[in-house]
């Protein structure tokens, strides 16, 4: 599952000698993220982005493993135990404020490895299976932070898991009994709060359990690189360690600064003030908003104010906001363009800059209150959204004409390559 | 297949969008909503400035003294403040002693039941007590205010136009000069409400409490205006909100100090690795 110039794992040190033969797993870890994985030689800072969002997933771990030592999720005394972690449990109010950002963060990071694929088009064969287990891994990471945000038990979490819930009784027929049998009652309680808990624990080692399927399916066919022309020879490579893990340790210490800046001295900027109220069945807040990295997919539920073709209103959103995300599942088939990276495709780019403002508009309006001029907006914002995807795309494929590539990452580097015009392809071996 | 279905759905959801847009429109222009006394009138709290605020700034103890006098004698008569415990006023300054006195002699006290005989009573707090519950005969349900200024927007600042911000409705006037009485007769303030700009929808159940300069003596001989006790007792709400305030700052620092070094290091260690590769 590499290139033949690939660096073999030869232990000097005898201990791991003897370990090797038995149990090859510092060879796996070599030719995973050693010496041993040949990667582009002309990565740029958005290839940082996907170790990063492995990072944030130990980082949630580690603080919500400890969290969950203190924390009790129980109806009645989860509000005042998240306190107690505040004031009383030794650095508790690091721990929690860590979690919360740590949650943004990953997010964060995730969104722009997102657009990082979007732009350089990762999907693309033979990459796609990458792509759909990220959008897995998305998938996962929402349901994770959604049931995450309930445990405080704050008006947000409580009227946030009644919004959310209330989504599958859009459902026909079975929507109303689909809602309480997930709640475990007619509205969020102590039956909802304990399973919200168990899954909240549970969910984020399957999405560890998904990256690694993740990184596997990524070193079939090697890293993708920002001109999006495979790898052909040993020129075009540099082995991962120690060019790359240089380079991450960079952009983990970047990520670090950013991270501490909000945990130490903005630590409630990305919240909202009411989950600091106690849960109140009886107390519905103003604007019922879920946490920032949901406002798109937010503004789109909420786009659709009017019943279509006797379809009503609060299932069209419902359907539209799931098929926001699902419609990425199916990208490699909707964009049908040979050339990669949207560097050499000069339609796709424009579209691509409308795609990222459109999704920040949408953004700003899921935040906002419901109201005009916001949903007027997000309407607009939301049509685009999806032509971009299903209409956009599959035509700007078909009628570009993309910009020359460059013969090789060498050339891409280097500005010329000896090889250009004599070797032929090295084919990758599976 | 998709590329047969997926143009489908996408415009399906479009038209869908459109008939949406096209209704808000429509009912935009034959039925413009207009504007709600809340929107024209409510005001965003006063821009004052408070010593820890900012990246640097630190609680001011003697402030925290003075905010805690203004609780115990004016806002704890309806207020809770249930997540704290008197012990945690050693963080103000007060040494064991002077917290023990104040435990003990605080006016409600703490619940006691005795499982053997069924009995219940009260006993004198102690620090290790939280500061007990508030019972509240009259209109209303004050709220707790361990947390307060983390739950308004706009925090301490929030607090402190709250307390200053009563007034008259009659003939009361917002920015751009226009009347609320004049636009909307029908938002007079009912009896047992009180008129407060400052409060999300103007009228709130709770009277103006700091009435008059002087309402609460000073030990440390500040002048107790009604501005400052509402300063002070805001800057104490920002403690019980956040009791580690300071710490966090404190330690904030220096783990930036380090992450910044430490990329420095990291920055030259990755342009040393690919010196040889560009």
């Amino acid at each position: 599952m590499s290139f033949p110039w690939a660096n073999e794992y030869k232990p000097t040190n005898p201990l791991m000698q003897w370990v090797d033969d038995r149990l090859p797993l510092p060879r796996f870890v070599y030719n995973a993220v050693g010496a041993g994985y040949p990667v582009p030689r002309n990565l740029n800072y958005m290839w940082n982005f996907g170790i990063l969002a492995g990072f944030a997933l130990v980082l949630q771990i580690v603080t919500g493993v400890v969290l969950a030592m203190h924390y009790a999720a129980n109806a009645g005394v989860a509000f005042d135990s998240v306190e107690h972690i505040m004031r009383d449990v030794n650095w508790g109010w690091m721990l929690r404020y860590g979690h919360a950002n740590g949650a943004s963060m990953f997010f964060i990071v995730v969104y722009t490895h997102i657009f990082r694929g979007f732009f350089y088009s990762s999907y693309k064969a033979p990459r796609e299976m990458i792509w759909l287990l990220g959008v897995v891994i998305f998938l996962l990471m929402m349901a994770t932070a959604f049931m995450g945000y309930v445990l405080p038990w704050g008006q947000m979490s409580f009227w946030g898991a009644k919004v959310i819930t209330g989504l599958f009784s859009a459902i026909p027929l079975v929507g109303t009994p689909l809602q309480q049998w997930l709640l475990g009652g007619f509205a969020p309680d102590n039956a909802a709060l304990n399973r919200f808990f168990s899954l909240h624990f549970l969910l984020p080692f399957v999405i560890l359990g998904v990256i690694i399927l993740h990184v596997w399916a990524l070193h079939i066919p090697g890293s993708s690189n920002p001109t999006g022309v495979e790898v052909k020879q040993e020129s075009d490579t540099v082995p991962f360690h120690p060019y790359y893990t240089a380079k991450d340790g960079f952009g983990l210490g970047i990520f670090l600064m950013v991270y501490c800046a909000l945990v130490f001295f903005a630590p409630n900027l990305l919240g909202h003030p009411d989950n600091y109220i106690p849960a109140n069945p009886l107390s519905t807040p103003a604007h019922i908003v879920p946490e920032w990295y949901f406002w798109p997919f937010y503004a789109i539920l909420r786009a659709f104010t009017s019943d279509f073709l006797f379809i009503p209103a609060k299932l069209m959103g419902v359907l539209a906001m799931f098929s926001a995300i699902l419609v990425w599942f199916f990208l490699p088939w909707l964009d049908t363009s040979p050339v990669r990276s949207g560097h050499y495709r000069p339609l796709f780019r424009k579209f691509f800059y409308l795609l990222v403002v459109d999704v920040l508009v949408l953004g700003y309006c899921g935040g906002a209150p419901a109201a005009e001029p916001y949903v007027m907006i997000s309407q607009i914002a939301a049509m685009y959204y999806f032509l971009h995807f299903l209409v956009i795309l599959p035509v700007v494929s078909s009628i570009e004409t993309p910009q020359p590539l460059p013969f090789s990452i060498t050339e891409a580097v280097l500005g010329k390559d000896e090889h250009a015009t004599l070797a032929p392809a090295t084919p990758a071996v599976a | 297949m998709v590329r047969l279905f997926g143009p489908l759905v996408g415009l399906f959801f479009a038209v869908a969008l459109l008939w949406s847009f096209g209704n808000g429109a429509y009912n935009a222009v034959t039925q413009p909503s207009p504007p709600t006394a809340e929107a024209l009138f409510h005001k965003h709290p006063k821009e004052v400035a408070f010593s820890f605020d900012g990246a640097f700034g630190t609680f001011d103890k003697a402030q925290l003294q003075r905010g805690f006098k203004v609780y115990q004698e004016v806002c704890s008569n309806c207020h809770s403040l249930k997540q704290v415990a008197f012990r945690d006023l050693t963080q103000l300054g007060y040494n064991e002693a002077e917290v023990k006195a104040i435990a003990k002699n605080w006016g409600n006290k703490a619940q006691t039941f005795d499982p053997k005989t069924g009995d219940r009573g009260d006993r004198p707090n102690l620090p290790s007590d939280h500061f007990p519950p508030v019972y509240y005969a009259g209109q209303g349900n004050p709220p707790d205010l361990s947390l307060v200024a983390k739950s308004r927007h706009g925090g301490a600042q929030y607090i402190h136009s709250l307390l200053t911000g009563y007034t008259d409705q009659v003939g009361y006037k917002n920015g751009q000069g226009q009347e609320l009485l004049k636009m909307f007769p029908d938002a007079k303030t009912p009896d047992g409400l009180y008129f407060n700009p400052y409060f999300a929808n103007l009228n709130l159940a709770m009277p103006q409490p700091l009435t008059s300069d002087g309402q609460v003596t000073y030990s440390d001989g500040k002048a107790a205006t009604v501005d400052q006790m509402a300063l002070d007792v805001s800057a104490f709400l920002t403690w019980t909100a956040e009791p580690k305030l300071d710490k966090r700052k404190q330690t904030g620092w220096p783990v930036l100090g380090f992450l910044l070094a430490a990329t420095v290091l990291a920055y030259l260690a990755k342009r040393n690795v690919w010196a040889d590769k560009h």
